[in-house]
């Protein structure tokens, strides 16, 4: 039903070019979207999917290129411009309002008006025809709050319906939904496709982007690599398209991984049956000297909810950690830092860097911490911990006493890695420490992983690049919807053998 | 709420029975059990000053908690509107006792009433749109931009006059003297413009998409821009609403004193802000109801009265009122944190 | 250093064009004379009589720092002045310095336990800082005036008076006090690390907490420091009244503490905090005030120019602001401009 190049794009972007201090975040990039076709957008994490999103949703200021609407040049300048346009979106993170009912937010700004202002009875009756059109029968006057977030992406869809969207934008929407609500959203976005609407879809599952795209767009360090038709583009190819060259230059560092781990003594940490309602069915955990352990997984699978848990990030509700065979409690970082364990956060800017501090303030903060407020750490030690440092991960500039907010992503990642080498863990754990950075930083980061793990310090290592676990791992522990569901050996399986298992250890079947 | 009510929401919407009611109930209407708390401890503090006193529930005292208080009922309509949106206003003391200085001496020199009331209602609105211009331009913090407003309106009202006006006006004497009756209750025409600011304060919140807007903003302030709502105007117009309630109090005020003077109102921001947490709104916005507020409003009054009778110390009504608002946070907190965990 | 130097420049600048303003309109202003071996005249009467803003200032400027703020601190001022009073009042022998002593150590000692409730709520409980404290600010002139019995208490001690108004050797007693705890503080948060982890537990809590931060004593430590900070301005200001009135003990203090912090270049967002910049902010409030006077407006008509400084301090601070600056250098569209703010934090 799609391909007909001759149909006028509904959306044509042209050399759209957007920078932020320091990153080109994309660079005169090319997309359009055809009405009645859904429209796959990939690339790796900060190859600028979210950002041409962004820029066609009116969040950000295009710095030049065009944009044009159903043939005629816009500009938008906030969302609302696009959404006037006929252009929606559904993110990842439900955008709604949890204090509001559901009826509401499907028709927030479109209430149904009789004559003393809002009609209830009519808004939330039509709130609740746009809710079965997609097949959700709910109460339209519950609290959104109080509904799952699968739930909350399909209202947010039935409120794009409400706004006669001509555009609709998905933007990972199945990250944390289990397989009938894929199917269930799966069937809702065809349905719109086939009455005509432009769908833009993207989700970081290879599966779930052949079995819905019609066409795909591929995404690199912020330039486009190229438009396909779906059918014409192999699994393989699409995958070479989105990584590039950057294997050829990791390949040394696989070789050092490829080494056997004696896990005959006893684990420097082992976790056992650690859980918590709604966040991580007990999983194990068993880490060895010189190991660097792969969590494998898709967002939410609870890889990054293990480690929490370990760290005391997140108090575990049941389990038992044992560090060189000792028993301990961890209910907080301070104890996991006591013996220890190191932690990296997902999310740098929340949860890692201090932005106002200086780099050489942020590479400290952990020593400082575990010696407490009274005892501060000198300058001489503080120029002993910066020149280690600075010199040996390459952080650019070079200069300790700017503030940490004014580096690159790459850049503090590496400070980050810094503040926890300091403190001499034997445990480190690094949950997506490439995430958003650029290739060279990329590179640094796992040499500098491979390096210390040779040297003996433990790591627990999470990707959601597969090929960074495999590539560093000697054991690669998967999980999927908040269970830990296997164990593999590094050596013993290649890309393709973690992506199966990722997806289908345990169901016999899952739809292709 | 875990994954399991999710996959039986579409039963349980429509299923009947005892538990599916008690889960439709709290579903819908979690958001009004902090009014319902402020309604309970006002019959019990009602009801316990009956049992107390004998004589406490006469029409009489009824009454005269709401003239009493009808300024400050003015004033936590406009609080209700600022704090659903997660902001604060601090200017409403001095705004009031600007404005009702101001028109005390605008009726002095002899400036007929038609002219004197809209200028206060505009004063009000003037400092009310710079705080939200503040907040929403300029990225000033809302407790810093209508702390500008505080110092400005006390500042102002010294500047009219350091000393009391009386005023003569006969409309305005009408406006806080006259009693309509009905048995042994009565009724002030300021009171009537009490209720009627918190009538108009409910629809306009209920049954308007500005007032809807209101709630989205303070639920999430980004959600609200990325569905298209208009969230910079909301947030001014909700301090030009506070400085609009502010401008009526001191109106209000006025008539019920007979008099302006600069020094009203200092700390009644504190009172206001009390009264609308008391009333069931959550500080961090997004939840709240303008008549829980009056429920506020007159469960302050009624700690004040009972103070009154027992011949105690007034210091105690802000001692008692302290002690209310802080098992209020307590509580609001533990309901936030409970919400935040069933998600 | 060069940094620090740059932060405070815009705050000391201020202060110094007020103070030679204040001197060409009125040359009198800054007139010293000697009597007894006493110094006397404006600027001295400035460093007196800025101690109890002085000293609420600092406890707010730690507690601004943890992104909290104290608003109970005019209060907890009521408070204190009213327990050593009372004490003094009710103890046979007004007059003793062992009186005075008690009185003084009891009402700072009350100043740190209101202090530690503050923290409690704020760091244990979880409570918005402006809300917690806003607890005890209504609740707190209630106990100052139950403690009074609603009345003025006035007394006659001649070492309390000292402590406001005595000098010592050249320079009023309160002028050493405030020194005394400028000079303790700047050492307890720089020469310790204290500091360094309060910042760092203002500008992100949660990173804090997972490099290992004990955030929660950090942040309860700030808010009993204000606590007694406060209390020992309740000391000086009822000695300096002699008198305990508890509603006009600390009126607006916390705001004038506020600005003050503002105007020294600390953000009330948090974070990077600078003590030398709340001293410059607490002596620009005083100069101003004083120069209100000379201008011959009434002082209760002051709190006009304070709203007009908050206003251009704070518009001085706001991005928007920074970015007309930038687009009229340039001479760029500001149209752009509103969204620099969602940008940064992406690219970060």
């Amino acid at each position: 039903m799609p391909a007909d190049t001759e149909v006028q794009p509904i959306v044509e972007m042209r050399g759209i070019t957007i920078a932020f201090p320091g990153v080109l975040a994309l660079d005169g990039v090319d997309f359009r979207l055809i009405p009645g076709e859904i429209h796959s957008l990939m690339g790796e994490n900060g190859a600028g999917k979210s950002t041409l999103i962004k820029a066609l949703t009116g969040v950000y200021a295009i710095d030049s290129g065009t944009i044009a609407v159903s043939g005629s040049e816009r500009r938008f300048e906030a969302t609302a411009d696009a959404q006037a346009a006929g252009i929606s979106t559904v993110y990842q993170e439900v955008n709604l309002c949890a204090n509001l009912s559901v009826g509401e937010n499907v028709m927030l700004g479109h209430e149904k008006r009789g004559r003393a202002g809002i009609d209830w009875r009519a808004t939330h009756s039509e709130a609740e025809r746009h809710l079965a059109g997609l097949g959700l029968r709910l109460d339209s006057r519950s609290e959104l709050g109080s509904h799952s977030i699968a739930i909350q992406q399909l209202i947010a869809i039935a409120r794009a319906m409400v706004l006669d969207a001509k555009v609709l934008i998905l933007d990972e929407p199945t990250s944390s939904l289990d397989r009938g609500e894929v199917e269930q959203l799966f069937a809702v976005i065809r349905d719109l496709r086939d009455s005509g609407v432009a769908i833009l879809f993207v989700s970081h599952f290879l599966d779930q982007v052949y079995e819905i795209s019609d066409r795909i767009t591929v995404l690199r360090n912020g330039q486009l690599v190229g438009e396909h038709l779906a059918a014409d583009l192999p699994k393989d190819a699409l995958v070479a398209e989105m990584i590039g060259r950057e294997l050829e230059d990791l390949a040394a560092i696989s070789d050092r991984a490829d080494r056997e781990i004696d896990r005959t003594g006893t684990p420097i940490v082992k976790a056992t049956g650690l859980g918590k309602r709604g966040m991580l069915e007990p999983a194990d955990l068993e880490v060895y000297d010189g190991e660097v352990v792969g969590l494998a997984g898709l967002l939410g699978s609870g890889r990054t909810e293990l480690v929490r848990l370990l760290y005391g990030a997140d108090r575990a509700e049941t389990g038992e950690v044992a560090v060189d065979g000792t028993s301990v409690r961890i209910h907080s970082p301070r104890h996991a830092i006591d013996h220890g364990i190191a932690f990296s956060s997902e999310d740098r800017r929340g949860e890692g860097v201090v932005a106002d501090l200086t780099v050489a303030e942020n590479m400290i903060l952990g020593i400082q911490a575990r010696r407490g407020w009274l005892r501060r750490v000198s300058k001489a030690e503080q120029d002993a911990v910066v020149a280690e440092y600075m010199e040996a991960l390459g952080v650019r500039p070079a200069d300790p006493h700017v503030p940490i907010g004014n580096l690159s992503g790459g850049n503090q990642q590496k400070v980050l890695l810094a503040r926890w080498l300091a403190t001499a863990p034997e445990l480190l754990i690094l949950d997506e420490p490439t995430r958003g950075i650029d290739v060279g930083a990329k590179a640094d980061i796992q040499r500098k992983v491979a390096e210390l793990s040779e040297k003996g310090l433990s790591v627990i290592f999470i990707s959601s690049e597969l090929e960074e676990v495999l590539r560093l791992a000697q054991r690669v522990i998967v999980l999927r919807d908040r269970k830990a569901v296997g164990e593999l050996d590094a050596h013993e399986v290649d890309l393709d053998g973690l992506v199966d298992y990722i997806a289908h250890s345990e169901e016999g079947s899952v739809s292709r | 709420m875990s994954a399991t009510d999710a996959t039986t929401t579409t039963s349980s919407a429509s299923g009947a029975g005892a538990k599916g009611m008690i889960g439709t109930f709290t579903s819908r209407y979690a958001s009004v059990l902090p009014t319902f708390a402020a309604i309970t401890i006002l019959i019990a503090l009602l009801a316990g000053a009956e049992i107390y006193f004998g004589n406490f529930l006469t029409g009489r005292n009824m009454s005269a908690l709401l003239l009493d208080n009808a300024y400050l009922m003015v004033l936590a309509v406009g609080m209700t509107f600022v704090i659903v949106t997660a902001g604060i206003d601090l200017s409403v003391g001095s705004v009031m006792a600007f404005t009702g200085i101001f028109g005390a001496s605008l009726f002095a020199s002899g400036v007929p009433f038609v002219i004197v009331i809209p200028v206060m209602l505009l004063s009000g609105v003037a400092i009310g749109l710079l705080i939200g211009v503040l907040v929403q331009y300029f990225n000033v913090q809302p407790f810093i931009a209508s702390l500008a407003g505080l110092f400005l309106g006390r500042g102002l009202a010294y500047v009219v006059s350091l000393q009391s006006i009386r005023v003569e006006d006969p409309v305005l004497l009408w406006l806080g003297s006259t009693r309509f009756t009905l048995g042994d209750f009565y009724i002030a025409p300021t009171g009537v413009i009490a209720l009627l600011t918190v009538i108009v304060g409910a629809l306009v919140m209920h049954f308007t998409r500005f007032g809807r807007t209101v709630y989205a903003v303070g639920g999430s302030e980004q959600s609200a821009r990325l569905m298209g709502l208009n969230v910079a105007r909301t947030k001014v117009m909700v301090y030009v609403i506070s400085g609009l309630c502010g401008g009526l109090a001191g109106l209000v005020l006025t008539a019920y004193t007979g008099s302006g003077y600069p020094r009203n109102g200092i700390g009644t921001e504190l009172d206001v802000i009390a009264v609308v947490v008391i009333g069931g709104t959550l500080l961090s916005g997004g939840r709240g109801y303008v008549l829980g507020s009056m429920i506020g409003v007159f469960v302050f009054g009624t700690i004040n009265t009972i103070i009154n009778f027992m011949g105690a110390e007034q210091s105690w009504t802000h001692i008692i009122v302290g002690a209310l608002l802080l098992l209020f946070i307590v509580v609001q907190r533990a309901i936030v944190a409970r919400s935040d965990r069933s998600r | 250093m060069r940094i620090l130097r740059h932060r405070l420049f815009w705050p000391a600048a201020a202060l110094v064009t007020l103070l030679v303003v204040n001197t060409i309109a009125n040359p009198n202003f800054a007139r010293i004379t000697i009597r007894d071996g006493q110094l006397y005249g404006n600027p001295i009467t400035i460093l007196r009589d800025s101690a109890p803003l002085m000293l609420v200032a600092l406890g707010m400027t730690l507690v601004i720092a943890t992104r909290g703020i104290d608003l109970s601190v005019g209060a907890i001022m009521a408070v204190s002045g009213a327990v050593a009073l009372t004490i003094i009042d009710d103890s046979p022998n007004p007059g003793s310095v062992g009186t005075v002593v008690v009185a003084v150590i009891v009402a700072v000692v009350v100043g740190l336990v209101l202090g530690v409730w503050n923290g409690f709520l704020v760091s244990v409980i979880g409570i918005q800082p402006i809300i917690a404290t806003l607890v005890l600010m209504l609740a707190g002139r209630g106990v100052a005036l139950l403690i009074t019995g609603g009345e003025i208490t006035t007394v006659n001690s001649a070492p309390y008076k000292f402590i406001a108004s005595g000098y010592l050797i050249i320079l009023p007693i309160a002028f050493f006090i405030w020194v005394a705890a400028v000079v303790v503080v700047s050492m307890l948060e720089r020469r310790t690390a204290l500091g360094m982890l309060t910042e760092s537990v203002g500008i992100n809590p949660e990173a804090s907490r997972l490099a290992g931060v004990r955030s929660r004593g950090i942040i309860w430590s700030a808010y009993i420091a204000s606590g007694v900070l406060a209390g020992i301005a309740g000391v000086i200001y009822a000695s300096n009244t002699m008198a305990a009135d508890a509603n006009s003990a600390g009126y607006l203090i916390e705001l004038y503490a506020i600005l003050a912090v503002v105007l020294g270049g600390t953000s009330l967002m948090g974070g990077k905090f600078s003590i030398a910049g709340t001293v410059i902010g607490v002596m620009t409030v005083q100069a101003l005030e004083k120069a209100i006077l000379f201008l011959g407006v009434p002082p209760a008509q002051a709190p006009v120019f304070f709203a007009v400084v908050v206003v251009v301090v704070v518009l001085l601070q706001a991005p928007r602001v920074h970015a007309w600056g930038r687009a009229a250098g340039r001479r760029m569209g500001v149209g752009a401009k509103p969204r620099t703010d969602d940008r940064k934090e992406v690219a970060a």
